[in-house]
């Protein structure tokens, strides 16, 4: 229960900082890929924001030995740069370029821009749908 | 605003990004996870194993649309110019999925929960898909379909 009330929490403030921060307008961050152009460097103070307050999270997160509601950190591994990431990050990047959208955003965009929102969200599922099809280990 | 970038807003911007690093940091410290947004959203669709519990991710995924909706209802209404053809948001949306998936990330992932913990992997994720994203709009302008 207290797990499922701080994800509601994180889930919610995560969604109400998009909204603040200009990053649900595609547009705007079209803009910040648009380095050629007009060029709106708003999406890099959003991100300097972000990090830093995680920043310190993660020095705090050293000193504490579980997290407040779990038996343990569940953390992904750091080092491992392969053809899988790269490829991958490219292709995410082509995406995002096109429609100056990514998960958070568009997820977020559902309440306040459904028809838009529900049919790059509908194609990324199809996307994520894609990948779960053509990962399946061969065997 | 910054002299030279009359669009930018930057007081909005940073305002906005503390708000998400609290949120990311109330997932790590909370329930020790990372607030990726392709994960959870792949999780809560039951499309990989990997991650919190169903319903944990499930209700990370509504807050999401949640918070937006108090924002637009108590602050105002949330500025957002989206691509002028579907063709953009179907492309857009079916290559970010699978790349995010591919990937092991988005924006929120190896960008802001994986840069600040100085992750290789995710500062590597990081550069590629922002100049990835980068030369696509300069094609896209290139190729005179810009908006």
């Amino acid at each position: 229960m207290r797990q499922l009330v701080l994800s509601l929490i994180s889930g919610s403030l995560f969604g109400a900082g998009l909204a603040v921060s200009g990053m649900m307008d595609p547009s705007r961050v079209r803009g910040f890929l648009d380095i050629a152009g007009a060029w709106d460097p708003t999406l890099a103070f959003v991100m300097g924001g972000a990090t830093l307050v995680m920043a310190v999270a993660w020095l705090i997160q050293k000193r504490m030995d579980q997290p407040l509601t779990e038996t343990a950190f569940a953390l992904p591994g750091t080092q491992l740069i392969d053809r899988r990431l790269l490829s991958g990050a490219a292709f995410f990047g082509v995406g995002w370029g096109l429609a100056g959208l990514c998960p958070g955003p568009a997820i977020a965009s559902l309440s306040v821009n459904p028809l838009p929102a529900a049919i790059f969200a509908g194609s990324m599922i199809a996307g994520m749908s894609i990948f779960k099809i053509v990962d399946r280990p061969k065997s | 605003m910054i002299p030279g970038f009359p669009d930018a807003d930057p007081v909005g911007g940073l305002i906005g990004g503390v708000m998400i690093g609290v949120a990311a940091a109330i997932m790590l410290l909370g329930l020790g996870r990372i607030a990726g947004v392709s994960g959870l959203a792949a999780r809560s669709l039951n499309l990989t194993k990997a991650g919190p519990s169903w319903s944990v991710a499930a209700i990370f995924i509504v807050g999401l649309a949640l918070g937006a909706a108090a924002i637009s209802l108590t602050v105002g209404p949330i500025e957002a110019d989206f691509p002028p053809a579907t063709g953009w948001l179907v492309a857009g949306g079916i290559i970010t999925g699978f790349g995010t998936r591919l990937g092991s990330g988005c924006t929120s992932g190896h960008g802001v929960c994986g840069m600040s913990r100085l992750s290789p992997r995710s500062l590597i994720a990081t550069a590629t898909f922002i100049v990835s994203g980068m030369a696509t709009v300069a094609i896209v302008n290139l190729a005179g379909g810009g908006w």
